[in-house]
């Protein structure tokens, strides 16, 4: 496969992948800047609603509240982003293949009162009564998979009914007093509202990405300058790298002028990473991307669609189980109010802020993280100004809509400018 | 790069063969008792007009759908093609008419789509320096295999759909409509590769409107007629026979209007 000559005199040849003279390429700081305008300008906004909402949310909220960016506030933003970002996460699945699933905040409202119900009213180990709710979010998910491949029936529809259905059990295994107080000594609930991880080890993991970004990056040159392929030059690579660290270890040092970063936070970074990594590296992403963007293509090429289905809803509804096991803890209770109001709304609504979108066949698992950090800091000002829910209701819903006129809106012009 | 040749059955021997297929779809015969043969180093031409069973006929072979009835032999095993993976898996590839190209990915994704290599840390590297090298080949004109398919032009995501369906090695490869949207240029180059596709010794199954392609490759000419085999022609028959097996009747809109046009001129005179 090598291409290297041994005559050294003729000049050095073009790289495999720039022989074409009509495509522009960016290989400077100045042509990198100048790529990312003219992404942004068809349609392909990355992150920058993300940038720009949550400076526009933190200079609103500080001149209203200065609490608003002290640092033990940030924390506790930071413990909330938690619960509902883990379930954000399983919609981003769901959404990269065009399908929605409406039933989540009942989904993590079961989950809660499942575990409530199992440990503190029957007595059976945290542990069982964990894996108890996660193993029935994997079965609803199954379920409403089944549902949409062997009966047709729009993942829209079977959620909806899912999202009365789980609230009716939900209701069914609380019984009539309603509320179940866990203890607040346990793991769980200290896990979910105390324990935070120590100053240097918080400083020691912002180091990582940086240094993960440069030693991948310098893996993937070498490998491309042995096979003549063109590469990302150091001096960006290195420029990323640092922007990042700066930034990590900035936000690191002011959270640990309070509390410190909760140890929930940092799981959910970590289950961000994780599915990342399963979208972008491996055959399982890949096809999800595919099934999204033209699922007959998929089945023509030999992918097995329903299989990909199943994956994606049994996923999305784990991962709502999951954080409704983070929001019992953060809340101390299993309570009737568990997964209703907002929970729905503010999942998708993070996943689509954060870039994913609802048309199928785009999106990062990063969306999750980004936009549940928007939709939170707005959630979290609006408290601190003491707006009565109905107000809060409104604005959350015009948030929402406004992400999905953007995501529209972006769409139609990657369509025009052929971006898909 | 490194082809594998081994598993090709030699040349002249029959890799793919139909005999009374069927398929219905409800109340409609889209196919009726097709038969069909094509031998290892053979282009096979199949003609037909609009509705003819055509399209019908290449989604039977490559999975797509599953035959009414009827039987199929694969190198001399009866197989039953299920899916669109058994069919890939036999080495049966396809270059469908819609394409079936994702364009929300790029030009190395949509290539290995399903057959990524190692499935638990995709290796970009190695499937962007194979891509280079095949559409190299295809004498392709691709600006860069990392730009989404959409930014393509309709001859360049032609020319991608053709390079995937030869990634895998197949044994016999079906193109549906593979000149449509083409230039000229483009045109003679598919068809070049067409013949160094059969030189390699495997069984090519074409489909074309345009007459002057189809005998400018195909070995054998297959004319469907609503859904039933009307004739196998070769190369060297004349256009008229074509197109009265074709549309059914010596007496046709063609004939009429060649007709038609050579009585006017011989009522005009000669044309300047």
């Amino acid at each position: 496969m090598s291409t290297q000559m041994p005559n050294e005199n003729k000049p050095t040849p073009l790289a495999l992948d720039r022989s074409d003279e009509r495509v522009s390429h960016a290989d400077s700081i100045g042509g990198m800047v100048r790529a990312f305008v003219s992404r942004v300008r068809s349609g392909d906004l990355g992150m920058l609603p993300v940038a720009i909402g949550l400076i526009v949310i933190s200079t609103v909220f500080s001149i209203l509240n200065p609490i608003f960016l002290a640092p033990n506030n940030l924390v506790n933003l930071l413990f909330d982003c938690a619960t509902v970002g883990i379930i954000s996460l399983g919609i981003v699945c769901v959404l990269i293949l065009g399908e929605i699933d409406l039933s989540v905040g009942s989904m993590s409202g079961l989950a809660s009162a499942i575990i409530g119900v199992l440990w503190v009213n029957s007595g059976m180990s945290l542990p069982l009564a964990i894996g108890a709710a996660l193993v029935t979010g994997a079965v609803v998910g199954a379920l409403y998979a089944v549902l949409y491949n062997r009966l047709g029936m729009p993942s829209f529809v079977a959620t909806l009914a899912g999202l009365l259905a789980l609230l009716g059990m939900q209701l069914y295994i609380l019984g009539p007093t309603g509320s179940i107080n866990l203890p607040y000594a346990s793991p769980l609930v200290r896990f979910g509202q105390i324990l935070v991880m120590p100053g240097w080890l918080s400083h020691l993991l912002a180091l990582v990405p940086g240094a993960v970004l440069v030693i991948a990056g310098l893996v993937i040159r070498k490998r491309r300058q042995a096979v003549n392929l063109s590469s990302q030059p150091l001096s960006s690579l290195v420029v990323k790298a640092v922007v990042l660290t700066v930034i990590l270890e900035a936000a690191v040092y002011y959270l640990n002028l309070g509390r410190g970063v909760p140890w929930m936070f940092g799981l959910f970074v970590a289950l961000v990473v994780i599915l990342n990594y399963a979208l972008t590296k491996t055959k399982w992403g890949r096809s999800m991307f595919a099934v999204g963007g033209n699922r007959e293509a998929a089945r023509r090429s030999g992918i097995n669609v329903r299989r990909i289905y199943l994956s994606a809803f049994m996923l999305c509804s784990t991962l709502a189980a999951l954080g409704g096991t983070f929001s019992a803890a953060r809340l101390a209770s299993s309570s009737q109010q568990a997964g209703t109001g907002d929970v729905n709304l503010n999942a998708i609504a993070a996943a689509v802020i954060g870039g994913t979108s609802l048309f199928g066949g785009r999106g990062s698992a990063y969306s999750a993280l980004l936009g549940i950090i928007v939709i939170q800091a707005i959630s979290n000002g609006l408290t601190l100004l003491n707006l009565s829910s109905s107000l809060r209701y409104m604005i959350t819903g015009a948030v929402l809509a406004i992400a999905v006129i953007v995501d529209s809106l972006a769409r139609r012009s990657r369509v025009s400018h052929g971006r898909a | 790069m490194q082809r594998n040749d081994i598993g090709l059955p030699p040349k002249g021997t029959t890799i793919l063969k139909l005999s009374n297929v069927s398929k219905n779809f409800g109340a409609v015969s889209a196919l009726t008792d097709i038969e069909l043969e094509v031998k290892a180093g053979e282009v096979v031409a199949l003609v037909g007009d609009n509705g003819a069973g055509k399209s019908t006929l290449v989604k039977v072979l490559a999975g797509v759908h599953q035959p009414t009835a009827g039987r199929i032999e694969f190198c001399g095993q009866e197989v039953s093609l299920d899916s669109p993976s058994s069919a890939l898996g036999l080495g049966i590839a396809t270059v469908f008419q819609d394409l079936a190209l994702c364009e929300n990915l790029d030009v190395v994704a949509n290539l290995f789509l399903g057959h990524e290599l190692s499935p638990w840390n995709l290796d970009e590297v190695a499937m962007e320096v194979r891509a280079w090298t095949l559409l190299r080949e295809l004498a392709a004109r691709i600006p860069s295999v990392r730009e989404p398919v959409a930014s393509l032009s309709g001859g360049q995501r032609q020319t991608v759909a053709i390079a995937r369906s030869l990634l895998l090695d197949p044994k016999i490869i079906m193109l549906d409509e593979p000149t449509a949207a083409l230039g000229v240029a483009q045109t003679a180059e598919v068809l070049n590769l067409i013949e160094r596709v059969r030189e390699r010794g495997l069984g090519v199954i074409i489909i074309s409107h345009n007459m002057e392609d189809v005998r400018a490759v195909a070995d054998r000419i297959v004319v469907l007629r609503l859904g039933k085999n009307n004739g196998v022609f070769t190369p060297d028959a004349s256009n008229h026979e074509l197109v009265a097996a074709i549309t059914g009747a010596t007496e046709n809109a063609v004939s009429r209007r060649i007709g038609r046009n050579s009585g006017e001129q011989a009522a005009t005179g000669s044309p300047a």
